[in-house]
């Protein structure tokens, strides 16, 4: 009997596996695909159900430790605790503050690291190379090691418990962005300067007028990136922010449980919120996501 | 008519120095000032308050042979980068693999193992920990279906380390999957077809195909891993503060305690020199056996 048939009914998956096991070379395409079904499956399913018991406990409220055995589909459903975050404590404000920090946070990476990404790929002048080497070199140091001299910066310039400590490094470019918008410049034919230039354009106008424009997915890639470094960051906030008016969403939530006794219930509505904007970004941009990570292993 | 000024800005040379200059700024005060301090704050002792303080090795001295929570903290890390980076590799490895077959419904699975790296840690780390709990939590209930004893999970010494590895594990496997499909995407069907006709299995097709063409993205995440798993800060400071009885203390974890708890700013330089001697080491290393396994057309 053709493995392929048998493959082709459901319910004979454990068949084709025996059947695979016996026969590699002649796998079929069915039963491959089939294998390769059940792989995915299971781990995805692996990732999935932690969140979706995560908006299973928030709709319990503060029932959710008296349903034992946990039950999936909460009874009553307890709408109100995604209200009640924002009531136990200034939620709205951190979430405010996230935006903020998020933000300029974006909006200094894709300035500075396209105006660097364009000299780098574009302008020739002394000391490129030595420059384009430190500026690589600097991906290798940990953020631990320049943190300490980096807060003693900051204290001195009064900057403490504001979001300038958070936000200024976004302006001063940084390797991950140059590199990205480096490569991204170097694809686009060079005689589109050459005959700006010969327009009358300078160099400046060049940048604005042809290579930003035409860089809108690295853009994109480095944009949605830099918001979701910015938007999930622990530590930077931390280490900056100490009055509770200034906190981001993920210190608001770390603190979150170290009140009183933990509600579980307003935990997980506040834990969700929290994830709702990068995933609404992730849906929106998933390309670049996709993009971003296949290319240039961006990590932080 | 242009001025001197202007007709100084526009030439090549200067626009492109102008252009860099937050990039100069950014690298002289964030990045290589920073790293020079540190090492000059890594022989003092300084709280910040008072002026600092000479001691010469002394924090280094202190580091190795006074203060066991130091190696403490060091073996901990180790232990989560050995088992999460080759764990996390494989399963990665094995996704990226599934994925790479002509199935449907891509985009749904890339979908599902992209929460949790997108998600931020704060929020996993939340979520696990109430899945972790060991009266109510979900994860013992569903040891008790199989009749499996409950684990107190974060809450015992000898697992909460396991117990965080997982987390890390189960978060990072989406990242690592895009880059080892992208690559596995690169493969020339040619090389599968002629493997075919000379009559390789699938599993030799694997290991004489797959794998050495695969081998540099391979190494690629090794050390990216390798790299960011020595960091590991936000999954201890959120699910166990370094607890129970400092099984999840990790080094980043005790630099942050040192430096910004108890400001002690010349022994969290020194810990943090270290670390970064040890990644450098690491990475070096990597560099040097890659030349055994990883192959290059």
């Amino acid at each position: 009997m053709g493995v392929l048939r048998m493959s082709s009914l459901p319910g004979t998956v454990t068949t084709t596996a025996r059947r695979r096991t016996r026969h590699p070379a002649r796998l079929p395409a069915v039963g491959k695909r089939l294998a390769a079904h059940l792989v995915l499956l299971t781990g995805s399913i692996t990732m999935v159900l932690p969140f979706a018991w995560m908006v299973s406990t928030a709709l319990k409220g503060d029932q959710a430790l008296m349903t034992y055995p946990p039950q999936w589909i909460p009874n009553p459903i307890a709408w109100h605790t995604f209200i009640e975050v924002f009531q136990v404590q200034p939620f709205s404000r951190y979430l405010g503050n996230s935006f903020f920090y998020a933000l300029l946070a974006t909006l200094g990476q894709l300035a500075t690291c396209s105006m660097a990404g364009y000299a780098f790929a574009r302008l020739r002048f002394p000391g490129r190379g030595t420059l384009f080497i430190m500026l690589l070199a600097s991906l290798m140091i940990p953020y631990q090691v320049t943190m300490i001299p980096v807060f003693v910066i900051m204290k001195y310039l009064g900057w403490v418990d504001t979001f300038k400590p958070l936000v200024v490094p976004n302006w001063v470019g940084g390797a991950f962005g140059t590199f990205l918008l480096r490569q991204f410049f170097l694809s686009i034919p060079s005689e589109l300067m050459d005959a700006a230039k010969i327009d009358g354009s300078d160099y400046y106008m060049i940048l604005a007028r042809i290579y930003l424009p035409l860089a809108g997915p690295a853009l994109a890639t480095l944009g949605v990136f830099t918001f979701m470094w910015a938007w999930n960051d622990l530590l930077g906030p931390l280490i900056y922010l100490n009055s509770p008016w200034n906190y981001t969403v993920s210190i608001g939530l770390a603190f979150f449980q170290s009140r009183r006794y933990t509600i579980w219930g307003q935990m997980m509505a506040a834990a969700l919120i929290s994830l709702v904007p990068i995933i609404v970004l992730f849906l929106l941009a998933q390309k670049y996501f996709v993009q971003g990570i296949a290319t240039t292993g961006l990590r932080r | 008519m242009p001025t001197r000024l202007t007709e100084f800005l526009e030439s090549e040379p200067v626009a492109a120095y102008v252009l860099l200059l937050p990039t100069i700024v950014g690298l002289a005060f964030f990045t290589l000032g920073p790293v020079l301090a540190a090492l000059a704050i890594s022989f003092m002792r300084w709280d910040l308050t008072s002026p600092p303080e000479w001691v010469g090795l002394g924090n280094y001295h202190a580091m190795l042979s006074l203060d066991p929570l130091s190696r403490i903290s060091f073996v901990n890390t180790l232990y989560y980068v050995v088992v999460t980076v080759p764990v996390g590799i494989v399963l990665s490895l094995l996704l990226a693999v599934a994925m790479n077959q002509k199935i449907r419904g891509i985009v749904l699975y890339r979908t599902a193992y992209f929460l949790p790296v997108i998600s931020s840690t704060v929020a996993v780390s939340l979520l696990w920990e109430w899945l972790y709990h060991p009266e109510y939590g979900l994860l013992n209930y569903l040891l008790g279906l199989f009749t499996l004893p409950p684990s107190k999970w974060l809450s015992d010494p000898s697992t909460a380390m396991p117990a965080i590895m997982i987390v890390s594990i189960w978060r990072g496997l989406g990242f690592n999957m895009v880059i080892l499909l992208a690559g596995l995407q690169g493969v020339p069907q040619e090389l599968y077809d002629a493997a075919s006709i000379d009559g390789a299995g699938v599993r030799s097709r694997f290991l004489h195909v797959t794998l050495p063409m695969l081998s540099p993205i391979i190494f690629f995440v090794t050390v990216l891993s390798v790299i960011s798993s020595f960091q590991v800060f936000d999954q201890t400071y959120v699910m166990t503060k370094g607890g129970p009885l400092n099984a999840t203390t990790t080094v980043v974890f005790y630099i942050f305690r040192q430096a910004f708890e108890w400001f002690h700013m010349g022994y969290a330089s020194a810990l943090s020199y270290v670390l970064f001697a040890i990644i450098l080491a690491f990475t070096l290393l990597q560099f040097r056996i890659q030349r055994s396994w990883v192959y290059y057309e």
